[in-house]
């Protein structure tokens, strides 16, 4: 078994999803969650609030130091994300489909096994 | 047959079979290369069955390395060997794996240009620098875009298996892009001269395998044959010295009329199921074209309408607008051609150049043959139009 990082990308300045668009996504969102957890693919999954609330923590010569905002220095940033198992990129890509059809593009990316403990 | 023949024949067939049993593409080449090393030295003639040869002795290679090294790769590998003993002693290529392979090449999550070198280098059997040759890329650069699709096959996880039915839909036609690019390529190279032979053999010979594999596939079926019918008019395609001839003016008696035959049956085939595609369509107007001693253009004609309502490309449209003037006359086929947009691409205007001329508006066509010669990559093509330029003048 592989474990894959299904992520969701939020453009910033882009137009605001609609209350009804909002409804439809978490719904979605839900029913795939549940899809995931009966098939044994779940790991873990969440979505994210906006990069303003994020905070970067970086230790230089031996100081730590705190940054407001997020660390890419993008538009683009991680909106929310699934963790999935499954037994390869195909299975993987057929989640992903269905993810993308609620939330927008999805980047699918393989874990390094050596980091499954 | 030499050992060089027997490679190009078998290597693809060989690693396909290893990397299911090491489940390692790279593994696979390793013990593939080395079992041809071997065969090097100790054949005196081929064994009848070389392929099964090579299988045996790669896998009995692989297993003694993997006993000695203790990588994660080798102990993967060697579990999946040891899962898979009760194989009889003798193994040879099985046809499924081929399968698998081409369909692990052709992977969508793979880069284009990557799925066609990986596919010749490993079904092909194409080396680094003859895909570089045929593409007039540096040999680096195949040799990174293959090292990087491997290992993309390898970290992603992309399976090793055919697609379910309900996959082929999405899967297949990768598959069929990627032979028929690479025909293409062959046929009319982008620059250098203009036939390379080499491309056009690896991806006929690579379009059999994949139809013997899929007999039940209409459109694999249709590109084998309009892979056929292409490559049997190809030696009516040069002059005597090395110019373009238009398939009007081609000598029909030097056609290949085995792989005609081939190909008509094939076409054949493909009518009998009734579930017609883009490739079976192209087959089918190449049938037409070398049907008879002249081509039914109003049937031609049909196929393309077919064809665009099919697929709307510009392409087709340009190819059908050639039909149009046969059929409805010059004019027709330049309005045809009116919402057609092909940036950068000569033979829109070299078409539009031909109608011109028919149609005596001489200014414009010289114009068009003009931008025609400007965009055309490939020294054979732009002296065919430098001399159209000149003779429909005259006419």
């Amino acid at each position: 078994m592989k474990q894959y990082l299904l992520s969701v990308h939020s453009v910033e300045g882009a137009p605001a999803l609609s209350d009804e668009e909002t409804q439809t996504m978490l719904r979605e969102t839900d029913r795939i969650n549940d899809e995931l957890r009966a098939a044994g693919a779940w790991v873990f999954g969440g979505g994210l609030l906006s990069p303003d609330s994020a905070t970067v923590v970086r230790i230089e010569n031996g100081t730590t130091t705190m940054s407001d905002g997020p660390f890419a220095e993008t538009k683009e940033h991680i909106g929310g994300f699934w963790v999935i198992r499954c037994a390869d990129l195909d299975q993987a890509l057929a989640w992903a489909e269905q993810c993308a059809a609620a939330c927008g593009p999805i980047e699918v990316r393989p874990f390094d096994d050596l980091s499954q403990a | 047959m030499d050992l060089a023949n027997i490679y190009r024949a078998e290597y693809g067939r060989c690693v396909a079979t290893l990397a299911r049993l090491l489940g390692d593409i790279n593994l696979a080449e390793e013990a593939v290369q080395e079992a041809f090393t071997t065969a090097l030295q100790k054949w005196q003639t081929p064994p009848p069955n070389p392929g099964a040869w090579i299988v045996t002795t790669a896998r009995n290679r692989a297993v003694d390395r993997l006993r000695r090294e203790s990588t994660r790769e080798a102990r993967h590998a060697q579990a999946l060997l040891l899962h898979q003993q009760d194989d009889p002693q003798e193994v040879g290529p099985v046809k499924d794996d081929q399968l698998r392979l081409i369909f692990t090449c052709c992977h969508p999550a793979l880069a284009p240009d990557a799925r066609t070198a990986l596919t010749l280098r490993l079904l092909g059997g194409l080396e680094v620098p003859e895909i570089a040759r045929a593409y007039l890329i540096q040999e680096a650069t195949v040799a990174q875009r293959i090292v990087r699709a491997k290992k993309k096959i390898r970290d992603a996880g992309i399976p090793y298996r055919v697609p379910a039915e309900h996959e082929l839909p999405d899967r297949l036609p990768p598959v069929l892009t990627v032979l028929y690019l690479m025909f293409n390529e062959g046929y009319a190279s982008t620059a250098g001269p203009l036939i390379r032979s080499d491309l056009c053999t690896a991806a006929i010979r690579l379009a059999r395998e994949l139809a013997a594999l899929m007999p039940d596939e209409p459109e694999v079926l249709g590109l084998l044959a309009l892979l056929l019918l292409t490559e049997a008019r190809r030696p009516a395609r040069l002059g005597p010295t090395g110019e373009l001839v238009l398939l009007a003016d081609q000598d029909r008696s030097l056609w290949n009329r085995a792989l005609i035959a081939e190909g008509h049956d094939l076409v054949r085939r493909c009518l009998r199921r009734n579930r017609p595609g883009p490739y079976q369509i192209q087959a089918a107007i190449s049938a037409v074209h070398t049907d008879g001693a002249a081509t039914d253009w109003p049937q031609v004609l049909a196929l393309y309408d077919q064809l665009l309502a099919l697929t709307p490309t510009p392409i087709v449209a340009l190819n059908r607008a050639v039909a149009v003037a046969e059929v409805h006359g010059p004019a027709a086929a330049l309005a045809a051609l009116e919402d057609v947009d092909l940036p950068g691409f000569h033979r829109l205007p070299a078409t539009r150049a031909e109608l011109l001329a028919r149609l005596g508006r001489d200014a414009e066509a010289r114009a068009a043959y003009d931008q025609a010669i400007a965009l055309a990559t490939n020294e054979t093509e732009r002296a065919f139009l430098q001399t159209r330029r000149t003779t429909r003048r005259a006419s």
